[in-house]
């Protein structure tokens, strides 16, 4: 098997290392555009990990549904009426909704300011103040810095117990303060501190400053009854949430005598919108940079080919000597063809060590920032994997060009005296 | 151990063809120096190239160490050069990046030899045409006789049946010229069998006969009295 004669290659790397500079010239194309792509791929691939990022947490195939004031009279009712919704919605929703999957009620106690005064030995703190059910967690994940979220038995026995934000932390405790286990005050009810969590800087609808009670605990303490301030509803993974969006409108409307084409009277945000659009930017992006990134490997490999194509111009003499002395035509072939392989796949891989260098630095330098979304810039083993493989590929295509000149090189003509 | 009957050769240049060889007849036995002679346009050059199957002849018979050539694909024409001719060229046509011993088991390469037996062949034949000391030096740090010297050991290391030397002495000054020819008649002594080409008459003079080509047809094919390049040497 040719592929295996030692010989050959120890004549092919021979030659290569004999004429370094012309090598290192042919080299220096592939190395830029293999520079390029991966740059291109990496910076991609961060920017995308950045926006997971910022969504990690969030169900992104979720919406939030609250009340607002009717902008239609109908039925008899004026317009400007407010919209309130109860508890057994929730359960409405969800069995007329399979699609839902999940879907926790929220109740805010707030004063027209939508801050509520937190106490705490003196300090005092403006919080938004939720009830809520612990299924909340799995829509807009809480990142905990210590102690726990709600659970199901704090709803169940109405548990005096809240979780609370970093920020209302800082506010109501001394900097290192032990707070879990300690009570704070709500509008004169003592709620014990089971968890502090800390915001999501990205994307956050809870506010900066918030304290979460449990759902059945805020209708006891603040004598709520069976209303429901709103909705954090995920929605099977593969439905459109337009359509459930669209359905629950529906359903409330006609349970609260909505006029039909009222479309302010239900107040909602569809987190899969946003999410889309992202996701939809950064495939856009990726398929530019490939695309990019390809076109000027192709145009790295031509330039090995035309380099190659002088060379073996050039190098015309050598090749009839060499043909003179007994090489076939295959061998010299093979050997134009096996430098341009060896040449850019050398290249190639000099070319993704320095990228992968300068990506590394890069994350190093903006990788780990919260207000930048680039997090880990590193293209992924298939690019890399694909990007060679089509570079060595085009290699043997563009090759065979300056290999057939060569063969063509007739001994006869290139040991012609001038 | 060439045999060459009533060869043909033209080339086209244009509408209007030149005739180059108009039927050459010539047998060279085995052990023979033989110079091929003429001016330029005579076509020794042509009958060269044939000889040496870089070209092919439009009509007549050649055979080789009994072998026919005709009608070679160009692989089995670099087989047929491997194994039964070594060149010898004007500008001797060293490849420049490799030393002198590279080049000299350049041949040997393509015939598959193992790189040991290569390298040892290399230093034999370096060694035959007094050059070992040079083996590592590349082509760019010799003088043309040297260079000469280290064509004619790469023209040898295939162990050819016959040595075609192209105007061999043609880039050299006179006392390098012998020298070289000094080379060929020892190594013609060995008994391998080599053809010159030149167009100059002492070096045509070293030969031990001399083929006299004008307007591709042999006029005159006598034998000589050698003259040793040695006493000029």
């Amino acid at each position: 098997m040719w592929l295996f004669d030692k010989d050959m290659w120890f004549e092919i790397f021979h030659t290569l290392g004999k004429n370094m500079f012309r090598t290192f010239l042919t080299m220096l194309g592939v190395i830029i555009a293999m520079l390029i792509l991966v740059l291109l791929l990496g910076g991609a691939n961060g920017l995308t990990n950045g926006f997971n990022k910022i969504f990690a947490g969030t169900a992104s195939n979720s919406l939030f549904v609250w009340g607002q004031s009717t902008s239609e009279p109908y039925k008899g009712f004026e317009r400007g009426r407010r919209i309130r919704y109860k508890l057994e919605d929730a359960d409405i929703l969800k069995r007329q909704i399979p699609e839902i999957e999940v879907l926790a009620p929220r109740i805010e106690l707030a004063d027209h300011r939508g801050a509520i005064t937190v106490y705490r030995n003196g300090q005092t703190s403006g919080s938004s103040v939720y009830g809520d059910y612990p299924e909340i967690d799995q829509i807009t994940k809480k990142k905990l810095v210590e102690g726990r979220f709600l659970n199901q038995n704090d709803i169940e026995d109405s548990k005096k117990v809240c979780v609370i934000g970093e920020e209302t932390y800082k506010l109501l405790f001394e900097k290192g303060e032990e707070a879990i286990g300690e009570s704070i005050r709500i509008n004169g009810v003592y709620f014990t501190v089971v968890g502090i969590y800390k915001p999501n800087n990205n994307i956050n609808i809870d506010g900066e400053n918030a304290v979460f009670i449990p759902f059945s605990t805020f209708q006891k303490a603040f004598n709520s009854g069976d209303r429901m301030g709103w909705m954090a509803i995920a929605v099977e993974k593969n439905t459109p949430v337009p359509l459930i969006e669209k359905q629950i409108k529906d359903i409330l409307k006609n349970k609260y005598d909505i006029h039909p084409d009222d479309d302010r009277a239900i107040g909602s945000f569809d987190m899969s919108r946003i999410f889309n659009s992202v996701t939809g930017f950064t495939l856009v992006l990726q398929g530019f940079s490939f695309f990019i990134g390809i076109f000027t490997l192709l145009a790295g490999v031509i330039a090995i080919s035309n380099i190659l194509l002088i060379t073996v111009k050039e190098r015309t003499k050598e090749i009839g000597v060499r043909r003179a002395l007994g090489a076939t035509p295959k061998v010299v072939k093979r050997q134009i063809i096996l430098e341009a392989i060896i040449i850019t796949a050398f290249a190639g891989l000099v070319g993704f060590a320095i990228s992968v260098g300068l990506l590394s630095i890069m994350d190093s330098m903006w990788g780990s920032g919260d207000d930048f979304p680039f997090v880990k810039p590193m293209i992924s083993i298939p690019q890399f994997i694909f990007s060679f493989v089509l570079m060595v590929g085009l290699s043997v295509l563009i090759g065979l060009l300056p290999a057939n000149r060569a063969v063509k090189i007739r001994p006869i003509e290139a040991l012609r005296e001038e | 151990m060439i045999e060459i009957k009533d060869l043909h050769k033209s080339y086209k240049m244009g509408s209007n063809s030149l005739h180059v060889l108009k039927g050459i007849n010539f047998k060279v036995e085995e052990g023979e120096l033989v110079a091929i002679m003429g001016s330029s346009g005579s076509g020794k050059s042509t009958l060269l190239n044939i000889l040496g199957m870089l070209d092919g002849a439009d009509s007549g018979e050649y055979i080789l160490d009994g072998v026919p050539i005709k009608n070679l694909s160009e692989t089995k024409a670099a087989q047929y050069r491997n194994k039964f001719l070594g060149f010898i060229f004007q500008s001797f046509n060293l490849i420049n990046y490799k030393s002198a011993a590279e080049n000299v088991a350049l041949p040997l390469y393509y015939q598959k030899v193992p790189r040991k037996e290569r390298q040892e062949k290399a230093l034999k034949y370096l060694e035959r045409v007094g050059l070992k000391p040079w083996a590592e030096h590349l082509p760019s740090e010799m003088s043309g006789g040297q260079k000469q010297r280290v064509a004619i050991a790469r023209a040898m290391a295939a162990e050819p049946k016959v040595l075609l030397a192209d105007e061999p002495t043609g880039a050299l000054d006179s006392k390098t010229s012998y020298e070289v020819m000094d080379l060929i008649q020892k190594i013609n002594d060995d008994g391998n069998t080599i053809l010159v080409v030149t167009h100059e008459e002492d070096i045509a003079h070293m030969c031990k006969r001399i083929v006299h080509l004008k307007d591709g047809v042999i006029v005159e094919d006598k034998k000589i009295e050698q003259v040793r390049a040695e006493q000029y040497v």
